[in-house]
């Protein structure tokens, strides 16, 4: 589950092929799961009414099950009263924006430096390299955290703290791949034809990035839903009236003894998000791997 | 060897470099003059730009650029404000309990991981192999900071076995290296697993097998050996990753680390002590890279660390 993983990972040997097809229903659980959330996370905050800043006093540290003057608070209330289910509901769409955020400008800044590097060779590609050797070397997590926190609050500030050392499993996939593809004879044949440099790459080159990319790509949103949690949990980051799961588990601590709903539920909710996309990923991983030289 | 090790040293001179230019950077773009920050809403002006002159923050951005890099060179960082001393101090301070709570986590990693990549490994494919590979999966997925809570929840509050935050006893280390350990354990029984099983096919070890020997010995001799090296490199390789996992680890059980010294200097803006806790963790990530792939090449002598081609 993590680029090695995609880097280092055997071919699929062919015997398998026949056994995938036949019929396992639970291979389908992850998925389902992701699209659980993604509903939620599109249409659960039309549909619950939550207002992150709103206090209600008389309501706060209710159980599982209470009722309250909105209705039943299934998942109880936090230290304000505010409801646990609709914290969760508009935590997912904050996880799923950072993380398809971050995902998308790793993959394209990676997928574009790697994919020169790989094919121009020489100065851009040392540059590259070096820059991948130096952000290989710096834990990525603490990159973000120091970024995060000086920086001031915002989404943007997260997306970007994030994205600073992200990019680097995709340039480094990308590099490898269009460094062996571009020996291949299509595009020998492109060259000889007199198709254009940029041409050669977009379109006999790059395609076949995809599939490997995809499989990064979703690794990379289950490590990047956690980074986020794991700064908001540190209370670095989103600014307070932005909801988020890493804050509600962070919010819950001091009530840990008397009121564990609060940090347990949205844990849970982020376990099972980032196991079921780890799943879908190991199993994209699996399917589009290929041994490169 | 003596090329791959300069090449190693350059490139760990060049991380160290970018990561100095990287946060001094960031903190140039934070919101906030550092002076004002530093005094507080009730200083008058003159008082502000007093320090902001002695901080040589008055100078052109090039100049506090270059004679920060010679400062870093020198390995002073300045004071820290909040704690009235020199900051590389306050960083070495913390640095011991760091240490022990990674080496910790490190053998807890490396002895789970390896007993569950040899219960898999042994026989691919069966029920006990499928049992641990979705086990190991779920460690590898689960948030460890909401994990470490978890554990407060139940070991320190519930049953009241061990204390929930700081540190200073060995009681007091279980709880953060096991939560620390997780990730590692399940990277480390994943590689493992997977060196067992391809092992187990091989042609060395029907040898063995053949000629007598207990499945057991099998294992131990034969086995094992082959397997470890794709587990130190990884191992090696993750160390760093490591060190950023206890940072959040360490804020979640007060642990008297760099790491939680790390998240709060960032809070207070104390930048003195950001930048010195930066370039050791630095340090120790590329001191730590160099050691694995030395240990590595020791331990396969098919690897050379040698000029390519």
């Amino acid at each position: 589950m993590t680029q090695a993983d995609l880097l280092g990972a055997d071919p699929v040997p062919d015997v398998e092929a026949p056994t995938r097809r036949r019929k396992r229903p639970l291979a389908a659980v992850p998925y389902v799961i992701i699209g659980v959330y993604l509903l939620a996370a599109i249409i659960g905050p039309l549909l619950i009414d939550y207002d992150p800043v709103r206090t209600e006093v008389t309501e706060r540290l209710l159980p599982p099950g209470s009722q309250t003057s909105t209705g039943t608070a299934w998942l109880g209330t936090d230290a304000v009263g505010r409801d646990m289910l609709a914290q969760i509901v508009y935590g997912a769409r904050t996880s799923f924006i950072i993380g398809i955020a971050v995902v998308g400008v790793c993959g394209t800044v990676g997928v574009a430096l790697g994919a020169l590097a790989g094919y121009l060779r020489g100065l851009s590609d040392a540059v590259v390299s070096r820059l991948i050797d130096i952000l290989m070397a710096f834990p990525g997590i603490l990159l973000a955290i120091i970024i995060a926190g000086i920086l001031g609050r915002g989404m943007h500030v997260v997306i970007i703290a994030l994205s600073v050392g992200g990019w680097v499993g995709f340039a480094r996939l990308s590099r490898s791949i269009t460094m062996s593809t571009r020996e291949r004879d299509w595009v020998d044949a492109a060259r000889i034809m007199g198709v254009s440099k940029p041409a050669t790459l977009a379109r006999h080159i790059v395609p076949f990035l995809a599939g490997s990319v995809i499989a990064l790509a979703t690794i990379e949103l289950a490590s990047a839903i956690l980074a986020e949690a794991a700064l908001s949990f540190l209370g670095l980051g989103l600014p307070p009236d932005v909801v988020s799961w890493g804050q509600s588990i962070a919010n819950g601590r001091e009530y840990l003894e008397t009121a564990w709903w609060i940090t347990v539920f949205p844990g849970i909710a982020l376990t099972i998000l980032v196991i079921s996309i780890g799943l879908a990923g190991d199993r994209l991983t699996r399917r589009y791997t290929r041994k490169r030289d | 060897m003596t090329y791959y090790l300069v090449k190693r040293l350059a490139i760990g001179l060049l991380t160290i470099w970018g990561v100095v230019t990287a946060v001094f950077v960031v903190i140039r773009f934070a919101p906030g003059d550092q002076a004002t920050v530093a005094l507080g809403p009730d200083a008058t002006v003159e008082q502000v730009e007093a320090l902001r002159h002695s901080l040589g923050l008055d100078r052109p951005l090039l100049v506090q650029y270059f004679s920060y890099l010679g400062d870093v060179a020198a390995l002073d960082f300045g004071e820290s404000y909040r704690y009235g001393r020199p900051a590389m101090q306050a960083v070495l301070e913390r640095f011991p309990a760091t240490v022990t709570l990674t080496l910790t986590a490190t053998v807890i990693a490396l002895i789970a991981g390896l007993l569950l990549g040899v219960l898999a490994g042994q026989r691919p494919g069966s029920l006990l192999d499928r049992a641990v590979s979705t086990f190991t999966l779920g460690l590898q997925a689960v948030p460890p900071f909401w994990v470490g809570i978890m554990f407060i929840l139940v070991f320190a509050l519930q049953f009241r076995m061990l204390p929930s935050a700081g540190g200073g006893s060995p009681a007091h280390l279980v709880l953060p290296a096991v939560t620390l350990s997780i990730p590692f354990t399940a990277l480390v029984a994943r590689i493992s697993r997977s060196g067992i099983a391809e092992a187990m096919g091989e042609a060395y070890v029907q040898t063995a097998r053949s000629k007598g020997l207990t499945e057991r010995s099998v294992l131990s001799g034969h086995v094992l050996k082959n397997s470890l090296i794709p587990v130190v490199t990884v191992v090696g390789l993750q160390l760093g990753n490591l060190l950023g996992g206890a940072v959040v680890i360490e804020t979640v059980f007060a642990w008297p680390g760099l790491g939680s010294l790390l998240v709060s200097a960032v809070g207070n803006r104390d930048f003195a002590v950001v930048q010195a806790a930066t370039v050791l963790i630095a340090l120790c990530v590329i001191v730590l890279n160099l050691t694995a792939d030395i240990v590595n090449a020791k331990l396969d002598p098919r690897i050379r660390l040698e000029a390519p081609r």
